[in-house]
């Protein structure tokens, strides 16, 4: 089994053995099979494309192909102790109401995103006056899916606006195909370009 | 469900099967079906490949829909034309591996394919059911096939695995005997014919009712409804496809001509195989049976049955594991009911997988060659076996 990306070890790291672990927009269920074969967890994935769902099936992870914000209201409250959205909060039109069901339907919740508020980000747009174009946000304003662009500390505001509570926080820096990575501590808003949140009720 | 089967490109098969035939209830303890009505004796049609393992935990019960019969995999004989009907799916390294699985499949209860069904000889008139034969349900058919599972010694099925009307049985399965299945997979499946698919069942039963040669469904000594049945089939085939699939397989193309006849013979490609579907289909179906199992198909209703209106409660009695699978194209099945399925289960905590596998071919894609399914099915049962090893 291949390593698992920087990012996704530092939520592995967070996740309890033996729990009931629910990924939204799931992927390949790199991180799920992970967790289940690692962690003893009881997986539950959601992801939109099909030949992605035929990989995760493949792969044993129980998993259903639909819409993140449509699938995740069928689910009893707090079915889950864990809800993961790994890198797609950028891309969702209404970030608040996936956070609330997400918070309905786990105890806790992992979201990460890339940091819009980076350096490079920042310089680019200052330097260049065009929208920036970095590694982890790779595409042109007319083809990204990335249409919530925010960056570490927005999300700490937002926390505070749409009242839920901020448990644990880890602002990284990767590198090599997010493959490796170190954790940032100084400027983090500045520095790192990926910001993970473990949350949870208020 | 359409027959496309030819033999394997890569020449894996489970090699020569054997069907045989399992008889109970008999006069004196008739088996009961929903409607009130008895019937004995039953005799089930069944088949077997692979090897049942020593702790009898590795059967996977496979449901056949309309059409099909026992005869899953395999050759009866070496010189066959063709294996069994889902012979892509089932055999050595394939989908459902039968190096790993001893997988078992009946034909149902009301069919004319080996089971007892209405051209059955009634022992109280000694002359062939017809009509007589009471109605059957989908419960039935599961009832029946619970009891040969136990004649055969397991205990625990690893998993039922059905298309179709096949997928109804495995909803039936699980619900039904929650204690008996570990694992279901529910390809292009419902749990409730919507009226569009009651619609074009009985416009098919009543092409048969209108044949001349049909007398009430005793015609067991004369003529058969032979193009009742056909108009029958041809009406089915034309629901197993989409519209994408008739568009690329025939378009508008003549058959055998270059220009119209201006005649009513069949111009059309299109025409012309509809009327071979159809022609084949009486060669080894029977009208009557047709008449049962669509009527048992169009009765079947998991949620009215099981749950008091509820598909939420009628899922709240098992605890099997999922895997649903809909096909973008299949509009006698949509996804939309294969979804509805998901949902409930889901909101049963029960654990689920769902793919909508994207085919143009409609209704009938879940009987032709598709890697995925492959993929999915082969990945779905070794997830359920080394749980199962685990316990």
């Amino acid at each position: 089994m291949q390593p698992l990306r920087y990012d996704l070890q530092i939520i592995a790291s967070w996740i309890a053995p033996g729990s009931r672990v629910l990924g939204l927009g799931c992927g390949e269920g790199d991180l799920l099979l992970w967790l289940k074969q690692h962690r003893q967890v009881i997986e539950r994935g959601i992801e939109l494309k099909e030949s992605r769902v035929v990989k995760c099936i493949e792969k044993g992870i129980s998993v259903l192909q639909g819409d993140i914000n449509t699938e995740i209201t069928d689910y009893p409250d707090q079915a889950f102790d864990y809800a993961i959205c790994s890198q797609t909060l950028q891309q969702v039109y209404d970030p608040v109401s996936l956070i609330q069901s997400m918070l309905r339907v786990a105890g806790k919740c992992v979201v990460s995103f890339p940091n819009f508020g980076h350096l490079r980000i920042r310089s680019q747009l200052m330097v260049t006056g065009c929208a920036p174009v970095t590694r982890e946000l790779p595409y042109e304003w007319y083809n990204t899916p990335n249409i919530r662009v925010l960056s570490l500390k927005d999300f700490e505001n937002f926390a505070r606006q749409a009242g839920f509570t901020i448990l644990k926080k880890a602002a990284i820096n990767t590198k090599n195909h997010q493959m490796e990575g170190k954790i940032v501590t100084f400027l983090p808003n500045l520095l790192a370009t990926y910001g993970i949140f473990l949350i949870g009720h208020q | 469900m359409s027959e496309y089967i030819g033999h394997d490109q890569n020449g894996a098969t489970v090699g020569i099967v054997e069907k045989q035939f399992f008889t109970f209830a008999g006069p004196d303890d008739p088996f009961a079906l929903e409607s009130g009505a008895s019937l004995g004796p039953v005799t089930l049609a069944y088949e077997t490949c692979g090897t049942l393992n020593p702790d009898r935990s590795n059967a996977v019960l496979v449901l056949h829909a309309l059409s099909g019969d026992s005869h899953v995999a395999g050759y009866y004989r070496a010189d066959d034309a063709k294996p069994g009907w889902w012979d892509i799916m089932v055999g050595p390294g394939k989908g459902i591996d039968t190096n790993k699985y001893f997988v078992i499949c009946s034909n149902i209860l009301g069919s004319c394919i080996g089971s007892t069904g209405p051209g059955a000889i009634d022992p109280a008139t000694e002359k062939p059911y017809g009509t007589n034969f009471p109605l059957i349900t989908i419960g039935d058919m599961v009832r029946a096939q619970k009891i040969l599972v136990d004649h055969l010694g397991i205990n625990k099925l690893l998993a039922v695995v059905g298309g179709s009307i096949g997928g109804m049985q495995v909803l039936e399965w699980c619900v039904r005997y929650p204690d008996r299945v570990a694992s279901a997979v529910a390809l292009a499946t419902t749990c409730r014919h919507s009226a569009l698919a009651i619609a074009f069942n009985e416009v098919a039963r009543q092409a048969i009712m209108a044949d001349p040669n049909w007398r009430a469904g005793h015609y067991y000594d004369g003529p058969k409804p032979g193009m009742g049945l056909a108009i029958a089939r041809m009406i089915g085939h034309i629901t197993y496809l989409s519209d994408e699939s008739m568009r690329t397989k025939f378009g508008r193309r003549l058959q055998n001509k270059s220009a119209l006849s201006f005649e009513f013979g069949a111009d059309f490609q299109v025409e012309s195989y509809l009327q071979y579907q159809g022609n084949k289909f009486i060669e080894r179906f029977d009208a009557n049976s047709f008449l049962y199992i669509t009527k048992a198909a169009d009765y079947f209703d998991l949620a009215r049955e099981h749950g008091s209106g509820s598909l939420v409660k009628a899922f709240s009695k098992t605890a099997a594991r999922f895997l649903v699978v809909s096909y973008t194209s299949d509009w006698l099945y949509p996804t939309y009911q294969s979804k509805e399925l998901v949902t409930a289960m889901k909101k049963n905590n029960l654990d689920v997988s769902f793919c909508e596998i994207e085919a143009q071919w409609g209704h009938d894609a879940f009987l032709l060659p598709n890697e995925k399914l492959d993929l999915l099915m082969a990945g779905f049962l070794r997830s359920i076996s080394y749980a199962a090893a685990a316990v």
